[in-house]
């Protein structure tokens, strides 16, 4: 496979448009599936009662919310090694989504916390990595849209994307040292009760259709800006040409 | 000894110019044409490696700049649009801490002496801040004279000047030549340097 | 190599010590800044015992952000980082020249200060000790991290803003470790463990940070 032939955004924008209907299905359908899993399947917690259902979105967007970061990174570090403009459009179209997904995270988290302690935030471990990251998100977006020049903004962004990414398992690491130091104040959400599969399979199907979900819009805002930065050039020009 | 093959430049989705290759030999000197904003200052931006071309490279002594970042650095002086010194230190001290960040000792008898050829010999002890635009410039072109380089770049190096300063230009930069040096230049006025023919480049066409 | 250095580091001092209106800004903001907590939060000496590291902390940097805006920008507006990213020596050591002309000249004055806030917040001397060390290893870290995001932001608009946004969350470790360090001596479980922390991450960000302020450097002036 020619990977070169796949990185030129005029390759990329046919094949994404293509693949979008796909994976916008699919995070439809796993969405019904996860949820009816989720409110009909799963049995009811005896210690937490139904309130506990909102982690079958919680946790999932917990996941995306870290990996969408990673994968950022992933993206930034190769267009930064190989100068490859659509390394650097993959890894503007998943800030927002990431940014949306910790957001989705924080605030069901909140949700969580009302009828389990009692509080809507309490300064847990993960609740405040999970804060922390959702500040860097902010950073990222905040730098690459205070840059009018998509180049440099590309790579600035990439650039603290990856200072980042090299810097959250250190903010976690430390988070949960300060979290452990100040027992008093603290609950941990960590300590799951031994999960029914079902609840594991609602939990994982649900992370599925995040996934699907993510795919599918980061496709459509890297088609948005491909057109965007390639209007100067013939393939887009023909191509805007053909459907006025 | 500089030579530029294919450079393309874009300024934001704009293509301001691609394919563009030149050769520049000792004793030569480039003038580069265009209208504002068709990339003359990119262009010289890129030849002194501030600027990453879209595609392409720039040689010097046939090896790329990224590569031969000491060794550029050593023998290329560039002028940009700011002057590139600070207001809150003298022109001497100006002089000798650019000296010295560029890895050479300039003591103050060679600053003093620098200064004098521009015509600032009048103003070496007070801060740049209080001098004018043209002696600014005059400020920097005694730095371009200190720098000992092989190659200059020289961003319109006549703006802010009087009828004296250009002229002292002209003659600074066909001494230069003469001597054996590499000279590379945007201006918008005519520049007389007698016995020596610039070669020209035009941009953004 | 270590003359540029010294050489970028002895430029930084000379300009600041031609500009100290700007210089004495960033240290009388510290002040004020730790000054307002006990205003909002009450007089209670044992409560602020409680919250002094944490706010003397916080406030360096604040403090440190303030005047990380113009590490570069001013530098940039005038052409001279031009001239220094084209000097012969490698721009990692410009970057690292810098930030330690920042530290040198900002992050030091906050260590004389802080034992004077100390005793306004009621700490013991041991404690008042160990604030001073867990700044002395702390400030060199802010003045390494923040200039990355000074030279990212270099000349855009509200800059100085922007600064705070990107590389507050990148103090978090910093700020845990060095708080900590001074809390652990009041509460009596020692600070060792979190000074050595802290010293690992200073560590750590010496080694990246010139780095990557050096390319974020090339990417801004671009």
């Amino acid at each position: 496979m020619n990977l070169y032939y796949y990185a030129s955004p005029a390759t990329f924008y046919p094949l994404a448009g293509r693949l979008i209907p796909w994976f916008a299905a699919l995070a439809a359908i796993l969405t019904a599936v996860g949820l009816y899993i989720s409110f009909f399947m799963a049995p009811t917690d005896f210690q937490q009662g139904e309130g506990y259902r909102i982690i079958f979105i919680h946790v999932p967007a917990a996941w995306m919310s870290m990996f969408i970061y990673v994968v950022m990174a992933f993206w930034s570090a190769i267009g930064l090694a190989w100068n490859t403009r659509l390394s650097f459009v993959m890894a503007r179209s998943l800030a927002p989504t990431g940014a949306m997904f910790t957001f989705v995270a924080l605030w069901t988290g909140a949700f969580w916390g009302k009828p389990m302690w009692g509080a809507w935030w309490v300064w847990d471990a993960r609740l405040t990595s999970e804060l922390i990251l959702f500040f860097l998100y902010v950073g990222v977006m905040a730098l690459q849209a205070a840059i009018d020049d998509p180049r440099r903004s590309d790579r600035a962004g990439a650039l603290l994307n990856l200072v980042g990414v090299i810097n959250v398992p250190i903010i976690y690491f430390s988070v949960k040292w300060w979290n452990t130091l100040h027992q008093g104040s603290s609950v941990s959400l960590t300590r799951a009760p031994s999960m029914a599969h079902i609840m594991l399979w609602g939990m994982l199907i649900m992370a599925l259709a995040a996934w699907m979900y993510s795919i599918a819009v980061a496709l459509v805002r890297a088609r948005s800006l491909i057109i965007e930065r390639e209007r100067q050039t013939d393939w887009v020009r023909s191509l805007l040409e053909e459907k006025p | 000894m500089l030579s530029a093959h294919d450079l393309a430049c874009e300024r934001g989705d704009r293509l301001l110019f691609r394919n563009l290759g030149f050769e520049l030999q000792s004793g030569e000197a480039l003038m580069v044409r265009g209208g504002n904003g068709h990339g003359k200052t990119s262009l010289l931006r890129i030849l002194c490696g501030l600027s990453t071309p879209a595609a392409g490279e720039v040689r010097w002594r046939n090896q790329p700049i990224r590569q031969a970042h000491e060794q550029f650095g050593r023998e290329m002086a560039y002028i940009g649009h700011n002057n590139g010194i600070k207001d809150d230190l003298t022109p001497i001290e100006n002089l000798r801490l650019a000296a010295a960040l560029g890895g050479r000792s300039l003591d103050q008898a060679q600053a003093t002496h620098a200064l004098g050829q521009v015509g600032l010999a009048r103003c070496l002890d007070i801060p740049a801040r209080v001098l004018s635009f043209g002696q600014r410039r005059r400020v920097a072109l005694a730095g371009l004279m200190t720098a000992g380089a092989l190659l200059w770049i020289l961003d319109e190096p006549l703006t802010g000047l009087d009828v004296h300063g250009v002229a002292m230009v002209e003659q600074l930069i066909r001494d230069h030549v003469v001597a054996g040096g590499l000279a590379i230049m945007t201006t918008h006025q005519a520049l007389a340097l007698d016995g020596v023919t610039p070669k020209t480049l035009s941009v953004g066409d | 190599m270590l003359r540029f250095l010294f050489t970028v580091i002895r430029r930084d001092i000379m300009l600041a010590a031609r500009r100290r209106g700007d210089w004495l800004t960033a240290q009388f903001f510290f002040v004020m800044v730790v000054s307002m907590f006990p205003l909002g939060v009450g007089p209670e000496p044992s409560m602020l015992r409680t919250i002094g590291p944490g706010v003397v902390w916080v406030a360096a940097l604040l403090a440190s952000l303030l005047s990380l805006g113009r590490l570069f920008a001013d530098d940039f507006r005038d052409g001279t980082l031009e001239q220094m990213l084209l000097s012969p020596y490698p721009n990692t050591l410009l970057a690292l020249g810098k930030a330690i002309a920042h530290w040198l000249i900002n992050g030091i004055p906050l260590l004389l200060i802080a034992p004077v806030l100390g005793i306004q917040f009621n700490l013991p001397p041991e404690a008042l000790w160990i604030l001073v060390l867990s700044l002395a290893i702390g400030t060199p870290i802010l003045s390494l991290l923040g200039s990355i995001g000074a030279a990212l932001t270099l000349g855009l608009r509200g800059g100085g803003v922007l600064v705070t946004l990107l590389i507050l969350p990148l103090y978090v470790p910093a700020l845990i470790f060095g708080a900590g360090a001074v809390e652990g001596v009041l509460s009596g479980t020692g600070a060792e463990a979190h000074l050595s922390l802290l010293g690992a991450f200073l560590m750590m960000s010496l080694l990246l940070a010139p780095w990557v302020s050096a390319m974020a450097l090339k990417v801004s002036v671009e």
